[in-house]
Order: C-alpha cells, then structure tokens, then sequence
C-alpha cells in the first residue's frame, strides 16, 4: 500500500467513524464545585442536556435514550466475608477490588435492558451490572461477571450507603431532544473530582457521548480534623494526648474536694 | 443535636454520646476504675467501628486518669518507684499492642481479636469478682470478720532476683514481675482500648501484694501513661483516633465521674466489687452472643490506603 492510500483510506475511516454532522451532545451541570458544610445532609445536582441533530442524524422523529454515569474518586477496597469457625463468627474470604469509584451513580429515561443489547451494555460500560469492577485474582487484575458473590456484596453494601445507585427514570426527556437528570449526592460522598459520562443512544445502538466532571470539596471544622488526622498523625496525636490532659486537669480543677 | 464525627465517619447525637460518657464516668467514679471495658464496647454498640472505639477511648481514659492521678498525688497516694517500674514493661506493652492492633487489621482480623478479647477477659475476671463478692457478702451475713491481714507476696515471686525496696508501699519486690504486669497491661490495653485498671488492680493486690493504700493511685500512674502512650501511637500509625468523639466522651465522662464517686462512698465494699462483677460480666456475655448468632451481613468492606 502506498502512503498515498494509506492516508486515503485513514481519512475515509476517520470520516466514516465520526460523521461531522451527525449527533452531538451538550450538557452541564448546574453546580461544578459542591462544598459539604458539616450540617450536609445530602443535595441533588442536576444535569441538563441537550441532542444537536445535524444534516446526517437519524431520521427526524427518532426516540433518543441517554444513560449518565456518574463516578467518584477511586480507591482499593476490600472486601471480606464471614463464615462460621468453631462456632463463631469469623472473616475468612477476602477479595481486593481495585481502583473502583467510591461514588457511582448511573442514570437513564428507562432500563437498560431497554436501551441497549446485552451485549453492547457490555462493550458500552452502561449499568451497574456491566461497570467494570477488577478484581485481584493472584498476580493479575480481572474483572468478574455481575453475579459474582463479593462483587454482588461489594455493590450491595455500597448502594445501601446510597453511595451506588442505578436510576432508569431518573433522565427526563423535557423535549425530544432536551433533557435532565437529578444527581443524588448522599451526606457520605468521599471528596474529590466526580467524573460524568453521558451516552446517547437510539435504536438500541450507540450514537454519540461526552463528559464533564464536578468537585467536590468539603469544609468546616469536621473536615479539618480528619485531615489533620490523616495527612499530620504526629502533630495530632500529640494535639489530642495534650487535650486529653489538659481536660483531666481542668476537671481536677473545677471537682477539686480535698 | 447531631454531630459529624470526622474519623469515626458517622452523625452522632451528641446527648447520646454525652450521656454514654457520663453514665460510663460515673460507674467508674463508683468503683474507683477507668470505665474503659464498658466505654468501648458501648461505642461499638451503637455503630461505630471496633478500631475507632479503641483508639479514642484510650484518649479519653488519659483525661480521667490524669484527673484521678491528680488527686492521688496530693493524697501521697501514689508509689513512684513502683509507678516507674510498672512503666518501664507498660511503655514498651502499649508500643506493641499498637504495633499488633495494625498488624490485624490489615489482615482483617481485628474486630474479631477485640471481640475475643473481650469475651475471655470480662467473662473470668467478671465471674471471679462476683464470686468473690458473693463469698464476702456471705460472710459478712454469717457474722464472720473479714479478714484483713496483708499476706506476703506469693512465694515464687519472693523467689526472684533483682530485688528493690519500694518505700512508699513498704514492700521489696523482684521487679521482673512488676515489669511483666506493666507489660502486660500496657499491651491489652492498646488492642482493647482499656486503662486495665480493673485487672491490675486486683494483679497488684493479690499477686504483689502491694497496700490498698497505694495501688490505686500507682495503677493510675500506668493507665494514664500507657493511655496517652496508645493515643499518640494510634494516631500516628493507624490514624483512627477520632478527637471530637474522645472530647465529647471526656466531658461526659469527667461530670459522671463526680456523682459516681459520691454514690461508691455508700455502698459497702462487697456490694461493690459484686456489682462490678456482675457489669463486666454482662459486658462479656453480650460480646459472646454477638459472635455466636449469625450476622445479619455476612459481608463487611474497608477502603485501603489513603483513599482517593
């Protein structure tokens, strides 16, 4: 092949692949730093979004379906299971998940078992069933199918935090091509940059995506204890060793009897 | 009033915690111990994780120690050749306790060795000291006197080298098992976040034969090294020690501890350590129970490191 049709061929691709007039996404979301007080008990972010249609879109009169997926830091996370050795209770089993999202919200107008094949759910990475959570399997890193015991577990515990939910009406279609979604983000949400990818798809096939990203960041006096405790140990420990003296003393103080 | 407790990682009311503190003060004003074998596993109750428990109990029994030991310095109450002694195994126990506590966790086993713990300890020393009560009780119905000599320390312990006189509580002892017991103390307290008073205490009394009219304070002496020892290493290694919760926890516990005190000058000796006997006793069985029957999550989840 000559170069000359290489670069034929790579800009018929290219072409082919992103259609310059085809669908495009626009969103944003109504707040792009979220400050938690020490009296937050939980807020809603709300994301709007908008279908352009150019000269090369689906038909006019296509029903568009939209899933976001919303997700937080990440982290390692273990998780055990308990068994029952000589008649109590013990931790036996234990799986490492590796840099999953400490926050992970996935939002869409219906099922989405509605909007798209199994099978492209899966190559899509829409749902929480087919969120990829890797697991630690020896020496390598793999994720698991959604039925596995500990990522079953991991989810269920995670979503009774509020912290992983899968919301299929949560996207409102405000006009055919216009829509919104609410954000829960629960007392709990670790800080940190929040990642949101938003997928369009029409006929059970995928259109278009984009993203865009939020922060959030905690303030106030709980906040600033925990980071003292974790990032200064030394200078705390001696801080709440001498608290805890000088609150001994003051009391010797003010009960003094003898 | 709810309060967000920064390291414990849960709202609280804080007239919970208060009450808890105060009721925990006063059962320890009342029998003359720190109150650590029932503020922790009263914090694990009500939800907050067994590492966090431990780890800001031990900063809230150096406060009520450090009151206590006040008090006892002005009383001359306190040994402190005995108070170094038992330091020299209590420091180096704590040390290791902290060193243990992280070791465990990391392997998951923590929760589970507290609990443990917990249950082997209060169960012997609640049933011995109600039983022991029960029999000076008895007794004292009978009509009989109670015996109130001070045998010498056990045998084999006079046996030991490295003998010192301790001036203050009139007793030449080896210091090996002096250091052994600080030891000892020291590292059970910082895995099961106690002062240990209640089992050094009767150690002291019974195997060292040391005068009541010193052992109390000196016990002080360790809780409140060893206690604030543990705080400092807990937080500096597994960065748990949750410093509002302990604040809220010393408040509560120093005024509980006013009223306790008032209220043990009324009861009698006996009733007393048959009270006490029963309370750490309850505090084990529940610790028993709570292993056997099966949880109802059979799954639990920690973030390793240092988060995102």
């Amino acid at each position: 092949m000559t170069a000359k049709a290489f670069l034929a061929a790579l800009l018929i691709a290219f072409a082919t692949m992103k259609p310059a007039s085809a669908e495009n996404l626009i969103v944003s979301v109504s707040n792009h730093r979220i400050t938690v007080t020490p009296n937050y008990s939980g807020e809603e972010l709300v994301l709007f979004g908008s279908i352009e249609r150019g000269g090369k879109s689906l038909p006019e009169g296509t029903s568009y379906d939209i899933v976001v997926t919303v997700s937080g830091p990440r982290g390692d996370v273990v998780t055990r299971r308990k068994e029952r050795k000589l008649g109590v209770w013990v931790n036996v089993d234990s799986r490492e998940f590796i840099q999953v999202p400490g926050y992970l919200g996935i939002f869409a107008n219906r099922p989405i078992d509605n909007i798209a094949s199994p099978d492209t759910q899966r190559r899509q990475q829409v749902g929480l069933a087919s969120f990829s959570l890797p697991q630690r399997m020896g020496p390598d890193i793999a994720n698991v199918v959604a039925s596995d015991p500990f990522r079953s577990a991991f989810v269920r515990l995670r979503t009774e935090h509020g912290l992983y939910r899968e919301q299929t009406s949560a996207v409102t279609f405000l006009t055919p091509t216009l829509f919104r979604t609410g954000i829960p983000l629960p007392a709990e949400v670790p800080i940190g940059t929040y990642d949101i990818d938003i997928k369009l798809f029409a006929n059970g096939a995928f259109v278009a995506r984009t993203d865009t990203a939020f922060d959030i960041v905690k303030v106030g006096f709980e906040q600033f204890v925990a980071n003292a405790a974790r990032y200064h140990g030394f200078l705390y420990g001696l801080a709440t060793a001498l608290m805890a003296i000088m609150t001994g003393w003051l009391a010797s103080v003010i009960f003094r009897r003898d | 009033m709810q309060l967000f407790l920064p390291i414990a990682d849960i709202p609280v009311n804080v007239f919970l915690i208060l009450a808890m503190g105060a009721a925990v003060g006063f059962v320890s004003g009342m029998f003359g111990v720190g109150g650590g074998f029932l503020m922790t596993p009263l914090l694990i109750f009500i939800g907050i994780s067994p590492a966090v428990a431990v780890a800001s109990v031990s900063s809230h029994m150096a406060a009520s120690s450090f009151s206590g030991a006040l008090s006892y310095w002005r009383k001359r109450a306190i040994d402190p050749a005995l108070a170094m002694v038992l330091l020299c195994g209590g420091v180096l126990g704590t040390a290791l306790g902290v060193w243990v506590f992280a070791l465990l966790r990391s392997v998951g086993q923590l929760d589970l060795i507290i609990a443990l713990s917990y249950v082997i300890l209060l169960t012997a020393v609640g049933t011995l000291m109600f039983m022991e009560g029960l029999r000076a009780m008895l007794r004292a119905r009978r009509g009989g006197t109670v015996i109130t000599r001070r045998p010498r320390a056990q045998s084999w312990i006079l046996g030991l080298p490295l003998k010192m006189r301790f001036k203050r509580s009139k007793i030449y002892l080896s210091v090996i098992p002096i250091i052994a017991i600080g030891l000892l103390i020291g590292f059970l307290g910082a895995i099961m976040g106690i002062g240990g008073s209640f089992l050094l205490i009767p150690i002291m009394i019974y195997i060292l034969r040391v005068p009541t009219s010193t052992v109390i304070g000196t016990a002080m002496i360790l809780t409140l090294v060893t206690m604030v020892i543990a705080t400092f290493l807990h937080a500096v290694t597994n960065h748990l020690v949750d410093a509002v919760l302990a604040l809220v926890l010393m408040i509560g516990g120093v005024i509980g501890a006013q009223f306790g005190a008032r209220a043990g000058q009324r009861i009698r000796g006996e009733h007393l350590r048959l009270l006490l006997g029963l309370l750490i006793l309850s505090v084990g069985i529940r610790f028993a129970v709570e292993l056997v029957i099966q949880p109802q999550e059979l799954y639990s989840i920690r973030e390793l490191g240092g988060g995102g």
